[in-house]
């Protein structure tokens, strides 16, 4: 059994991925997304940088932090017939806010009411039409960056000319949401295949509750509701080892917010006393087995 | 063996014992974020800085 794991460098997450490969006996490949050289054209009989053939590999796991360099070599080695978590159908889909939200959309899936435009007036009248306060967010991007609550309409459109002045044509993409009071928190459930296996409550006075900007973690129940709603949005981006942010609304009601395709969790296991590094790798191993 | 040095500060950086080549690790005394480049000698440089396309 040949496996590859895909990185730009060793966080924690892989190693403890690492860790729960070769506990089951499995010395993985480490491949770095830098070292990455292909001949695209040729196909999967080539070389990958472990001196293995790209088409050896059983199943190859993409953990890039880089999310352009993850999604083309995901996008390669699935034209190579090869079999890779996440598929690069779902990565790019969960890449993208605005295909999620579409995705979502399509399946019914519940959501913050979100509006796109391409142009200053556009987007002001788009932001307009949601009402204040409102959230800006880039298409693409993570760990909380560049996200703008914009209160009223002196801020939206100081915060529009600097996007349209200072960015490059991905933040000429509109994309704005109606804020959702929250009650100091949010949820980030952790799907592995047909199952929520856990979640956490992601508590913070800031309304951006990642744990990446010091949003604090703790358990949260998975109850069936939680379940059933996660399982359909992973569904609607087609599913894999995904990190689903919900939100509370004012009434209680649960809204998919984003879906993440290279989740970090190295803050989840202990609230939550699932091991999920090796819940992700006991999926991994079944797919081989499904596939064999 | 001589413990590495921060390539940013010079601070004295102990490598954990089951580090692996490629990981990140941070500097005890500037807090700068380092990568393991090579374990054996063990090489640090400064780990590269986030790119706007990183996440997860």
């Amino acid at each position: 059994m040949r496996i590859g794991i895909l990185i730009t460098h060793i966080r924690a997450e892989e190693k403890l991925l690492i860790s729960a490969f070769q506990a089951r006996g499995i010395e993985p490949d480490i491949i770095l997304d830098r070292d990455l050289n292909f001949d695209v054209t040729a196909g999967r009989g080539q070389l990958a940088p472990s001196g293995v053939a790209w088409g050896d590999y059983d199943i190859v796991m993409e953990r890039s932090v880089s999310t352009s360099r993850g999604l083309y070599a995901l996008a390669i080695l699935n034209s190579w017939g090869i079999a890779t978590i996440n598929r690069y159908d779902t990565a790019s889909i969960c890449a993208d806010k605005l295909r999620t939200t579409i995705a979502l959309a399509q399946a019914g899936v519940p959501q913050p009411q979100t509006r796109v435009a391409f142009d200053t007036d556009s987007a002001m009248q788009a932001i307009n039409d949601l009402g204040y306060p409102a959230v800006l967010k880039p298409v693409t991007g993570s760990w909380g960056r560049l996200l703008a609550r914009v209160n009223d309409s002196d801020s939206a459109e100081a915060i529009i000319e600097h996007r349209q002045t200072l960015g490059d044509y991905n933040h000429h993409t509109f994309y704005v949401q109606s804020y959702i009071n929250k009650p100091g928190r949010d949820i980030r459930a952790f799907v592995v295949g047909d199952r929520t296996i856990c979640a956490i409550y992601r508590t913070s006075p800031h309304w951006i509750t990642n744990t990446a900007r010091g949003g604090q973690a703790s358990n949260c129940p998975v109850t069936p509701e939680l379940n059933d709603l996660c399982m359909r949005a992973a569904q609607a981006v087609g599913g894999g080892i995904l990190a689903i942010d919900v939100l509370e609304d004012a009434d209680g009601q649960l809204l998919i917010n984003e879906i993440n395709h290279t989740m970090e969790f190295r803050n989840s296991s202990a609230p939550t006393g699932v091991d999920i590094p090796n819940e992700i790798v006991s999926h991994a191993l079944s797919m081989i087995e499904v596939t064999a | 063996m001589t413990a590495p040095h921060c390539p940013e500060c010079d601070a004295e950086v102990s490598i954990p014992n089951n580090a692996m080549e490629n990981e990140l690790i941070s500097c005890p005394d500037c807090g700068t974020e380092l990568e393991i480049i090579s374990l054996n000698p063990i090489t640090l440089d400064l780990a590269p800085e986030v790119e706007e396309d990183w996440g997860e």
